[in-house]
């Protein structure tokens, strides 16, 4: 892969961000890519970057719930500024609830039907549309979850426009949804496409033998990358 | 200065005197538990009464938990030495040298009395301070373990004390961010009032870059990080030194809350000022606090300390000296730091958001001292208090040996008749029970580093590839187990099987077994027969250890489990390390495609009941079949042949026959998919060969039948044999044995619905 100097994607520390180590892990270990971190109080944001990853974890420790503080840290006014200039987010577990939280994509995440922590296997549909994930990803994939806060709620309304606007990326299979996800929804990008959130850990599956299950991780971090460069 | 001295300790001594006064002193000794002999030591050792600080000090140093007066003279001859052997017990956790310079830290410790009173807490406050001790001696926690015991499953505090204590690891574990990759779970009578949690943390550290507690440099400050400190767990070491009766329920206000996002942050300062080596000496504040870490520093040192009590940060009003000391607050951590990088280590600890103070200094004397409000509160020689703390030849007694009876496996083997094998099956599984409840429940993946868990049901492999340079497939193979219910009949070779079992499981993944940690879960050490039990456990774990070169490198003993009298059966929990040269062989236990299965058991066959989970289904208790000792050399062969033949890619899978017995091993390995099988045994002995505990045989499922290299090792095995036993095909028919169907949907069924929910 032909690269600039400096990698152009960076990674988005909170102080509890804990799946950082796996982020910077995958980029290094397939690509050989170095993440530039960025932290949570830091006020500005080099103008190199391109992409930037919102890693899972427990911001803040999460007391409150999964991403609300977070979504309150100094960083989150440079993001603004960054999606304005078509900067590319991908929001893996806690980063998809601090999208949320920060309102740059619509819903909600909530505890799980089950009431516990998760994790396990979850098997996805990828949806056809616009989005570069959509048209480059095979259309089922397995990926790992683990949250306790997964469960995607939006109203009647909101959820007609993710469908007419094809903004919904990954759906459980049907029957194998494991938090109760209102339309089985576990990620779910912008109209634009630039900004993707999602559960399930891609971060994860992308060694044949260690992590989560698969290698389908390496697809979704790879079509990343590749908005990015 | 030497007036001063003198002064403030007439100022202690008539304090004392008005303690004893007012208190009472009978009144006084049972708060502390501590006995009138205990307390004549005091005085002696002081030369004075002492002050009503420095007896919580001694109660809390002299207790059980943190004296281990009851067991140290057992505990001194564990072999704790070895060629891989870093650094062994005394420290807050051992060291074994894997490759290169990276070495592997790991610790087991008990947390059983505050689970019991509050599971959620108790748990996770296990899983934290387990985590501590780990991670202050500058290794990064890779991987938790959890060994756990639960009372009958229909007892009505079995289900809440079950779902929380589950609930608190995995919410403490998960936050933090270290992934719960094993452990071993089950429920017995014997633990209705007495749970256990044992919690194992694991972690990485470079041979040259290993921190010890000790406090040390004239004048270096000594530094308190992290948590402000409450009121809880005021004497939760003396409490852990305790046995329960149903009434105590006062108890309730001493239990720690744990908070996994101070820890994550108080995880990475520490690693950081270590890998900057800003800091000479460093001990986590665990059992007793502030009151242990501090003595223990300065003893490792061979300095004195002043300490002044106000300048720490405190989150409730009024705190005294006492509680100031004994305070079990989570998420602390003391730090001896030199003046000149004072600046430095203050600006890595504001970086993660911890509240930190300068609370004394390291000085050339033997005392450590300790100022509150401006009073000296303290005044006690480290060096005394240590050498002198309490150590007892406590009496011993010991059940009688069993003696081999004839009709101990004529009446199991007749009962399972009566039961038939599948109704028989079914209530093995239904005691077996799927852990995915559990374990799902666990972020198990966290880190990158996870090759196998608890999904797989066997050892747990961690891949460390990124960490060396020159072994680019190399990992490290963690599993746990005890035996308690060989221990009940027989505490020494229960002991023995204990860690024998650890190695199967290691073997069966291709692994090879490096060292262990323990924790000695034991009844009333003042019973002579909880005693007598402890003390051939001892006997059995050392041995098991010589035999299989695997030292005991760090450990924890946990005495006082027992409740209106009734101890828990003797239970010593092995949490055991070991090495794989390429984890991609690393043999899982679960099958996922069609294969043959072979029984690797040695050609003189053992079958145990004794112990075995059909024993206790039977409940045939009074006479007793002889208990078979380990058979070391035997064993060795077969873990060698296992690990030779890893190497071949037609090795699918591998599971060691523990007391569940065979047909429950097989079930285990296929049920979650769609495969079933077709196994024969012999007929004439179907009942032994399906349901008994088979101490060092193997299943193992391979691929091909003719493997050219398992050809080759065959001819070495002079001591086993290896039999085939059947196939496992892709198939929605029913499970089948000798012949016989075992449905498959009822089956799952049954093992699915078994837990205490």
């Amino acid at each position: 892969m032909i690269r600039s100097q400096k990698d152009p994607i960076a990674l988005m520390n909170f102080p509890g961000s804990n799946c950082s180590y796996d982020c910077h892990f995958a980029f290094k270990n397939l690509w050989n890519i170095k993440l530039q971190d960025v932290f949570s109080c830091d006020r500005v944001l080099a103008g190199d970057i391109r992409g930037l990853i919102i890693p899972g974890g427990f911001s803040y420790g999460d007391y409150l719930r999964g991403g609300a503080l977070a979504s309150w840290a100094p960083i989150i006014n440079e993001l603004q500024g960054f999606i304005k200039k078509g900067g590319k987010v991908l929001g893996i577990c806690n980063g998809f609830q601090i999208l949320l939280e920060g309102k740059f994509l619509p819903g909600a995440l909530l505890k799980n039907t089950s009431n516990r922590f998760i994790c396990e296997d979850s098997f996805l549909e990828v949806s056809t549309g616009p989005s570069l994930y959509q048209r480059l990803l095979e259309t089922k994939i397995s990926l790992p979850i683990a949250h306790g806060e997964g469960r995607f709620f939006i109203d009647k309304d909101g959820l007609k426009n993710l469908e007419d606007n094809n903004q919904i990326v990954f759906r459980y299979q049907e029957e194998k949804n494991p938090n109760g996800s209102i339309s089985n929804i576990a990620g779910i990008c912008s109209k634009d496409g630039h900004i993707l959130g999602m559960m399930p850990h891609p971060e994860r599956a992308i060694s044949p033998f260690s992590g989560g299950s698969g290698t389908a991780g390496k697809q979704v971090l790879e079509t990343f990358l590749s908005m990015c460069l | 200065m030497q007036e001063q001295e003198m002064s403030d300790q007439n100022k202690a001594v008539v304090r004392a005197k008005g303690i004893e006064e007012s208190y009472g002193l009978k009144k006084l000794l049972t708060r502390h538990k501590l006995t009138e002999e205990e307390y004549g030591k005091i005085k002696e050792n002081l030369g004075r009464s002492p002050s009503f600080s420095e007896l919580g000090v001694y109660s809390a140093l002299w207790s059980e938990h943190c004296s281990y007066k009851s067991s140290k003279n057992h505990l001194s001859r564990f072999p704790t030495t070895g060629e891989h052997v870093v650094m062994g017990p005394g420290e807050n956790a051992g060291v074994v040298h894997l490759k290169e310079d990276l070495c592997c830290v790991f610790k087991m410790e008990s947390h059983n009395h505050p689970s019991f009173i509050e599971p959620y807490q108790g748990a996770a406050t296990g899983v934290g301070g387990i985590l501590r001790d780990v991670f202050c001696m500058g290794a990064r926690p890779i991987a938790l373990l959890n060994c756990l015991r639960f009372g009958s499953k229909t007892h009505p505090k079995s289900s809440w004390l079950f779902q929380e204590v589950i609930k608190g690891i995995g919410d403490y574990g998960n936050c933090v961010g270290i992934p719960t990759v094993g452990g071993n779970v089950s429920f017995d009578d014997c633990y209705n009032g007495n749970i256990l949690v044992n919690a194992m943390a694991v972690g990485l550290i470079r041979k040259n870059r290993i921190f010890t507690g000790k406090a040390s440099g004239e004048g270096n400050l000594i530094y308190y990080l992290g948590s402000a400190t409450g009121r809880d767990g005021v004497h939760g070491a003396t409490m852990a030194s305790d046995s329960f009766s149903s009434e105590d329920e006062e108890e309730r206000g001493a239990i720690q809350v744990g908070d996994p996002f101070s820890e994550k942050l108080l995880l990475e300062a520490t690693l950081e000022v270590l890998e900057k080596n800003l800091v000479t000496g460093i001990q986590d504040m665990g059992a007793a606090g502030l009151t242990s870490s501090l003595f223990e520093m300065a003893e490792r040192g061979g300095s004195g300390l002043n300490v002044n009590l106000d300048k720490i940060p405190v989150r409730a009003e009024n705190l005294s000296a006492y509680e100031l000391l004994l305070s079990e607050s989570q998420e602390r951590m003391v730090m001896v730091v030199e003046p000149q990088k004072k600046k430095a280590v203050e600006e890595i600890f504001r970086k993660w958001d911890l509240a930190y103070a300068v609370i004394g200094q390291v000085t050339k004397s033997e005392k450590i001292k300790m100022y509150h409000k401006g009073k000296l509160e303290v005044d006690v020689s480290f060096k005394d208090i240590i050498k002198d703390a309490p150590r007892y030849n406590r009496p011993m007694k010991f059940k009688k040996k069993k003696i081999k009876s004839n009709s101990f496996e004529k009446n199991i083997i007749e009962k399972i008749r009566e039961f038939g094998i599948k109704n028989f099956i079914w209530k093995i599984l239904q005691s077996k029970a799927d852990k995915s409840f559990i374990y799902k429940q666990y972020d198990r993946h966290i880190g990158s580093k996870t090759v196998l868990s608890s999904d797989n049901k066997g050892a747990a492999v961690m891949w460390l590839g990124d960490e060396v340079k020159n072994h680019p497939f190399l990992g490290l193979v963690l599993s746990s187990s005890t035996m308690e219910r060989v221990c009940y009949y027989d505490a020494q070779i229960g002991g023995e099987h204990s860690v024998w079992k650890a190695a199967r499981m290691i073997s069966a993944c291709g692994g090879k077994p490096l060292a262990i940690t323990d924790c000695l879960n034991f009844g009333n050490p003042e019973d002579p027969y909880v005693m007598g039990d402890f003390s051939q456990a001892v006997d059995g774990i050392s041995q098991a250890c010589k035999d299989l070169n695997t030292p005991v490198v760090s450990g924890n003993v946990s005495l006082y489990n027992e409740t209106d009298g009734v101890s828990i059966h003797p239970s010593p929990m092995i949490g055991m390390v070991g090495i794989i040269d390429d984890v991609r062989q690393a043999k899982p236990c679960v099958v996922k495609e069609e294969c043959f299965l072979y029984l690797l058991s040695p050609k003189d066959k053992i079958f145990s009941f004794v112990g075995s989970e059909a024993q206790t289904l039977c409940q045939i208790n009074q006479e007793l079949g002889l208990i078979e000792p380990i058979r070391a050399d035997k064993e060795l062969q077969a873990m060698k042949f296992i690990r030779d033949f890893s190497t071949s890619e037609s090795f699918l899978a591998c599971s060691d026959i523990g007391a569940s017995g065979l047909l429950s091993t097989v079930i285990q390995m296929l049920i979650e998919q769609d495969l079933s099988f077709d196994i024969e045994v012999p007929e004439n002995e179907k009942e032994q060969y399906l349901f008994s505990y088979m101490p060092g045989s193997y299943i193992l499922a391979l691929k091909n039948k003719n493997d050219i290299l398992l050809q080759k090792l065959r001819q070495n095995l002079t001591h086993y044999e290896l039999k085939n036993l059947g196939e496992i095909r892709k198939s929605v028919l029913d499970y089948r044995v000798n012949h016989e169907s075992i449905p498959k949907q009822e089956t799952l069924t049954t093992y699915r619905s078994s837990l205490p929910l």
